[in-house]
């Protein structure tokens, strides 16, 4: 491979690593919004109205905030422990993101062709889940370095928590490998492409051989006890245990364990949509009597783009001429997705980025129905239902697998 | 100076560096931590010879779940800093020499001896043919694992208990 | 690149957990150097089989590593039951052959 290949492959490297890093970052940020709305919403009332409209600024409010509060530690922490537990969190949380594929075109940049992953390894599963193994340790050294009985407690309770669910989170993804037989996420995505039947798509979730139903039913309730998010989040609640272990942290450090959260909540939730539901693949069969779907996309930005302008229209302030703006740049989206150059390249990661909405919305739903599990209650749930559910759906898949063979 | 080569020993830094941090640290709980350095070092040297499987199991498990139980254990004993006592004469004049003696010997004789090997690819991928071994050739052993983790589990878990019967009851009322 | 390399490497950690078996006092660090000496042999494994073309080095340390796990588990309960009946994690402590 001689010299020049090798420097542009590492400078496209670099420019998807870039964009990835700033896409997740605001990505994080507007999660937080979307759940601070719908729980709002579900509780009966508005959420944030009053940073810029509808409370699109509030994260800006917040980010700057999280600076500039005055940042305390301890008397008596364990100083290198303390500063390295967020650290731990936010980094892996974000880099599990680099093995996520967002579609299947291969891209030019620069003139070298690129598929639109960062990291497309062979055992990509699981290097996913080796970096939620070792996420465990931001928890537990956080609970620990602060010098605080309360935070001990729930650092101790919140990663014995966390290693409980993830035997039952690897085990729930078993049926899917049985499926595939391969650990490649790209590989696995391509082989739930088809139709049964002509229209029913070949997702893990419909599988014609054992429809994985078990499998999500597993996955998702193990994956909101490892993100340590309600109903399982005794451990971190402020009605529980002050806060458990980030009880002790305040300004940037709180700032990273909380972006580090939302992050490890965005890879599960494209882990679920890239394993049970699809990934990057249409919904749609893809005959020549369904070219229409093709130009769903556009359709949507097109819509949301009217929307935005008419609701501009309602406000009094500066609102009423950023909206309209905004309106008119998804305008201008929709019609650059209308492009045959173009329209091939948006399908994928549309399809990729309304499955992970879809998931993380259901995730947001779940937090503010559900009352919160204590516990006892929890690790029983974890340990004698949960791990032999997962145990029967790889018996009942290798089973059918084996029969259809 | 190959890629392998720089990344080999930027790996094999950090393993050694942790190594000696495990053994100089005064606390338990960063002897640990310098422990798990090493261990993800060594899943990157894995990668490096292309046992991509082994390289993943050693993180989930023995990076993430063995090495968390001895974080636990430490928290949960409260295990402090090591009492600090001069080292004898003989420790510090005889001992320490010797134990580098030992480091430099063992690593020459055994880099002299096999300095003629190189490496060879596997036939199978490395998943694949780890499975068709674990589940053809060396099944027996397999599910003798199985029941070694079980023993394991009631050991520790009958060890572990408190020998009166009191304090968990009253804890659990 | 030559095998030597990564044995001596493996050599050099093996040595390293001996020194550590050998100078420190307090038990859980004396485990850990234990813990030490295996992830050197499995590092040693994983050379080897590199080196012949065969994959039963890679299928040994995956036992090795099940092993360790359940030698951890039990000596870990041990330490822990000593410390209770002790107070001391300190091995020149635990002198006496009854608790």
């Amino acid at each position: 491979m001689n010299d020049s290949l090798a420097h542009s492959i590492l400078l496209v490297s670099l420019i998807k690593v870039l964009v990835l890093l700033f896409l997740v970052l605001t990505a994080v940020a507007y999660l937080v919004w979307f759940e601070r709305k719908v729980a709002a919403h579900i509780q009966g009332r508005w959420g944030p109205y009053r940073v810029g409209p509808h409370g699109l600024l509030q994260p800006l409010a917040d980010g700057a905030k999280f600076l500039l509060k005055e940042d305390t530690t301890p008397a008596g922490a364990d100083r290198f422990l303390y500063f390295t537990a967020p650290v731990i969190t936010l980094t892996l949380a974000i880099s599990a993101i680099a093995m996520i594929p967002f579609g299947p075109a291969s891209v030019r940049i620069l003139g070298v062709a690129t598929p639109l992953v960062i990291a497309n390894i062979n055992v990509g599963l699981l290097a996913i889940f080796a970096m939620t193994s070792i996420g465990v340790y931001g928890v537990a050294l956080a609970g620990w370095s602060s010098n605080n009985k309360y935070s001990l407690l729930g650092g101790l309770r919140s990663s014995a928590q966390m290693i409980s669910y993830e035997l039952s989170l690897t085990l729930s993804v078993v049926g899917i490998l049985l499926l595939a037989g391969t650990f490649n996420l790209s590989e696995l995505i391509l082989r739930q492409d088809g139709f049964t039947w002509g229209y029913l798509p070949k997702w893990n979730l419909l599988s014609p051989t054992f429809p994985q139903v078990l499998g999500l039913f597993c996955y998702f309730i193990a994956a909101i006890a490892e993100t340590n998010r309600a109903p399982f989040d005794l451990a971190e609640a402020e009605s529980e245990i002050v806060a458990g272990y980030h009880t002790e942290y305040s300004s940037f450090k709180f700032a990273m364990f909380f972006m580090g959260e939302y992050a490890s909540m965005i890879t599960v939730a494209c882990l679920a949509s890239i394993l049970f539901l699809g990934g990057w693949l249409s919904p749609f069969p893809q005959t020549p009597g369904m070219d229409w779907t093709r130009y769903i996309p556009a359709a949507v930005f097109a819509a949301s783009a009217v929307g935005l302008i008419l609701d501009g229209l309602h406000h009094r302030s500066l609102a009423r001429v950023v909206l309209p703006l905004l309106g008119l740049v998804l305008g201008a989206l929709s019609f650059l997705c209308l492009q045959p150059a173009i329209i091939d390249y948006v399908q994928g990661p549309f399809w990729f980025l309304t499955k992970v909405l879809l998931v993380l919305f259901v995730y947001v739903w779940v937090r503010w129905t559900l009352p919160r599990f204590r516990y006892d209650q929890l690790m029983r749930f974890g340990w004698k239902f949960l791990f032999p559910v997962a145990l029967l759906n790889v018996v009942v898949t290798s089973l059918a697998v084996v029969m259809r063979r | 100076m190959t890629a392998q080569l720089v990344i080999f020993l930027i790996l094999a830094a950090i393993a050694v560096a942790g190594a000696v941090s495990v053994i100089l640290q005064r606390e338990p709980i960063h002897s640990a931590i310098s422990l798990i350095a090493v261990m993800i070092a060594l899943a990157g040297l894995f990668l490096l010879l292309e046992s991509e499987f082994i390289a993943a199991v050693q993180i989930i498990v023995y990076a993430g779940a063995i090495m968390v139980l001895f974080v636990f254990v430490i928290m949960l004993l409260n295990a402090g800093a090591e009492e600090r006592t001069n080292m004898s004469r003989m420790a510090r004049y005889v001992g320490v020499p010797l134990a580098v003696f030992l480091l430099i010997e063992l690593a020459y004789q055994v880099g002299a001896a096999t300095s003629s090997m190189t490496a060879q690819p596997a036939a199978d991928g490395a998943t694949r043919g780890i499975s068709m071994l674990l589940f053809q050739d060396f099944v027996f052993p397999f599910e003798l694992t199985s029941i070694l983790i079980l023993i394991a589990i009631l050991g520790a878990l009958v060890l572990a208990q408190r020998s009166e019967g009191a304090p968990a009851q009253r804890a659990q009322q | 690149m030559p095998i030597s390399y990564y044995l001596a490497l493996s050599a050099v950690l093996f040595g390293l957990g001996v020194i550590g078996f050998v100078f420190k006092r307090n038990i859980i660090t004396i485990f850990m150097s234990i813990e030490l000496m295996l992830n050197a042999v499995n590092l040693a494994f994983i050379a080897f089989a590199r080196a012949l073309g065969q994959l039963q080095g890679q299928v040994f340390v995956f036992f090795v590593i099940v092993v360790a796990a359940a030698e951890a588990a039990v000596g870990l309960a041990i330490v822990i039951v000593i410390a209770r009946n002790r107070q001391s994690l300190n091995v020149e402590r635990i002198n006496l052959l009854k608790l």
